[in-house]
């Protein structure tokens, strides 16, 4: 779990609409594992044909070493439901993502995961593109993201930053309200029944 | 107060409702299972010591990362794929120990997950629907609230039948009018997200409304919210109609007899009221669209197949001007030259999106009598068992054969590339699915996104083809 607020280096992937194909390619999916995606992630702008790293795609340079945020381009995370996409990431050894959006899905499966994903401005999202690297202190509580120059403001779901903050399960949160769930099931029941049969009957 | 469609599914499904700092339970009616995002699932199950709340509500069929190559003389196909091979294992034996009912390589019911619910009468209007698949909002076509979700939510449904959710916002997609000859569902999708951007969507529940919608057949609706996904929204929706009742009618397990009856006196108020509000609007004029493809590299890079490709020159945002320019560079094509004539190396007809019977039967009345070029290799994937039954029932295999095409096993194939059914880099393929994405069709591949008639019309000229000129 990560504790807020911390300070961390950070590199930049300018591409708009980076979807989850390019995060992790569809081929490296027939795993039944979360872990072993981080060498994966962006598998075919990271590495030539051959195998080889291309050295100038972002993390395979040097600043990308120790960076724990990655600034992308608008619409982040688009496309299929895979949380292969936030796993790959913190393989890499992400525990943020900003943009100045997130497809829904790709931010939900994100958050579960401990990976957050920080939402700004288009104007601090260009400033910090534009920098290329630096190094960034996100504050959770404070819901705020700064750097050298500047402080911008990101917004986050209250429950998702309560998640976030104490580590909370959010199956165990869900589990909780198995009466909830019972009442309901109880209170529909006839035309719920009649309406579907049983699949494995 | 007048409430639209989505409110009314939403309603009719909350377990807990959202506070300032909780978000809503969500009851789930039907989750529908695969290979490739359910095993970390079912692990978290294990390793909790957890069951699955309602294994007559949950289904699982074997799709992603099947081969469609031919059955041996038994009707049994091996996977040789060393991983896919013990991914499917893993789905068999997680079905069989928590007791969900698995559709599995050999079964009469196999299919894409989202052609096998539909088909089979699980999809069902005003109810909600899951799978860990982002193109389930193909089931929304039936008026049920359906979207995909990752694997902890696949988790978190297997549980507890229920997921944490926050209220979208409602944007209503009307589309008055009639479409021309040779323009189908798959344009008027294209033509949407071509107008909302691939985030235009996000954060919303789409609602597709208006004349041509009501015209469409089930399975041409389903084509239109299968990409709603692809525009960023949540799920795309069809308030249900006659058209919907008659299509479950008598399916396996649609209700029958008084219960029939019933449901579809409840059915019909799935709805969108008079005077509901929607948070947005889009209107498009049915009769001004011409069948569309893609020419970069996301859904919503698409034209008109007369036009010609856009030049970035002319686009004010930077960040959009360099997406633009890398994606052209990416396809190999030209600013302001026409797609039309562009060389084809493969067609691809099958997916989630277009490998339903009509899909299929388009494709052949274009082949019927013609030959599939000798420069392209032309792959018809129908989406179900039952669809390959039907399809061949009426002789459409003989059709894609004489022409030259290959007629497969079902799977999500070339859609997604994890099977062995691969595009070469560099390969342009035009394909009847629902994403160009860079790589999605094999590492280095260019896709042009159509419908099964252009499709089939630009494997028989060899070449990029408006099938009006065809038809």
């Amino acid at each position: 779990m990560t504790t807020y607020p911390y300070s961390a280096s950070y590199v930049s992937l300018p591409a708009e609409n980076v979807d989850t194909d390019q995060i992790i390619p569809a081929r490296f999916l027939k795993t039944t594992d979360k872990t072993g995606l981080g060498t994966l992630a962006f598998h075919d702008w990271r590495y030539e044909a051959q195998g080889a790293p291309r050295p100038d795609f972002v993390l395979n340079r040097p600043e990308a070493r120790d960076a724990r945020i990655l600034v992308a381009g608008h619409n982040f995370g688009c496309g299929s439901s895979r949380e292969h996409a936030p796993w790959a990431l913190l393989g890499v050894g992400f525990t943020a993502v900003v943009s100045s959006a997130f497809a829904d899905i790709f931010k939900n499966n994100a958050i579960k995961n401990g990976l957050l994903p920080v939402e700004v401005d288009a104007h601090t999202l260009a400033r910090l593109l534009n920098r290329g690297t630096g190094t960034l202190t996100i504050d959770l509580d404070a819901q705020t993201i700064t750097d050298a120059e500047e402080s911008a403001s990101f917004p986050i779901d209250p429950f998702a930053k309560h998640c976030l903050r104490n580590g909370v399960d959010q199956l165990g949160f869900l589990l909780d309200h198995q009466d909830a769930i019972a009442a309901f099931e109880a209170r529909r029941g006839d035309h719920a029944k009649a309406a579907m049969m049983a699949v494995t009957s | 107060m007048p409430r639209t469609l989505y409110q009314k599914v939403w309603d009719t499904h909350l377990v807990t409702a959202p506070s300032a700092s909780t978000p809503g339970v969500l009851y789930i009616d039907l989750h529908l299972v695969h290979e490739v995002t359910s095993p970390q699932a079912f692990a978290e199950l294990r390793a909790r010591g957890l069951h699955v709340r309602r294994p007559d509500r949950t289904i699982a069929t074997m799709d992603h990362a099947t081969p469609t190559t031919p059955r041996d003389a038994q009707g049994r196909m091996p996977v040789l794929d060393a991983q896919a091979a013990t991914q499917l294992e893993q789905l068999a034996k997680n079905c069989a120990d928590f007791g969900v009912r698995l559709n599995d390589i050999d079964s009469p019911d196999q299919g894409i997950v989202h052609v096998m619910g539909p088909e089979l009468g699980l999809t069902q209007p005003g109810s909600t629907i899951v799978c860990g698949d982002s193109h389930t909002s193909t089931h929304g076509a039936f008026g049920a609230l359906a979207f995909g979700i990752g694997t902890s939510e696949v988790g978190h449904v297997l549980a507890t039948q229920c997921l944490l959710q926050q209220p979208a916002k409602t944007m209503e997609i009307r589309i008055d009018g009639t479409l021309s000859r040779g323009v189908g569902a798959k344009d008027v999708i294209l033509a949407v997200i071509a107008k909302t951007g691939v985030g235009g969507g996000t954060g919303y529940v789409f609602e597709y409304t208006g004349s041509a919608i009501r015209a469409m057949t089930m399975e041409q609706r389903m084509t239109v919210c299968n990409m709603s996904i692809e525009a960023g929204a949540r799920a795309g929706m069809i308030a249900p109609d006659e058209t919907t009742f008659a299509y479950l009618h008598g399916r396996r397990f649609a209700p029958s007899g008084t219960a029939w009856d019933e449901a579809v006196v409840r059915w019909r108020t799935f709805r969108s009221d008079d005077g509901a509000r929607y948070d947005a609007t889009i209107t498009i004029d049915a009769s001004s669209l011409r069948p569309m493809i893609t020419y970069g590299t996301n859904p919503g890079m698409a034209i008109p197949v007369d036009e010609t490709v856009p030049d970035p020159s002319r686009v004010i945002d930077s960040g959009e001007r360099r997406a633009l320019e890398h994606a052209l560079t990416y396809m190999g094509v030209a600013p302001n030259t026409p797609l039309l004539g562009t060389p084809v190396d493969v067609v691809f007809v099958g997916s989630c999106t277009n490998s339903r019977l009509s899909d299929l039967r388009d494709a052949a009345s274009v082949l019927r009598g013609r030959r599939v070029a000798p420069n392209v290799r032309m792959l018809v994937v129908p989406g179900s068992r039952q669809v390959k039954r039907d399809a061949e029932a009426e002789g459409l295999d003989v059709v894609f054969r004489e022409a030259g095409a290959e007629w497969r096993e079902a799977g999500c194939s070339m859609c997604i590339a994890m099977n062995g059914d691969v595009v070469a880099p560099g390969a342009v393929a035009v394909s009847t699915s629902n994403r160009n994405f860079e790589g999605r069709q094999g590492a280095g591949s260019r896709t042009v996104l159509a419908s099964p008639l252009t499709a089939a019309a630009s494997a028989v000229a060899g070449v990029i083809t408006d099938v009006r000129t065809l038809l």
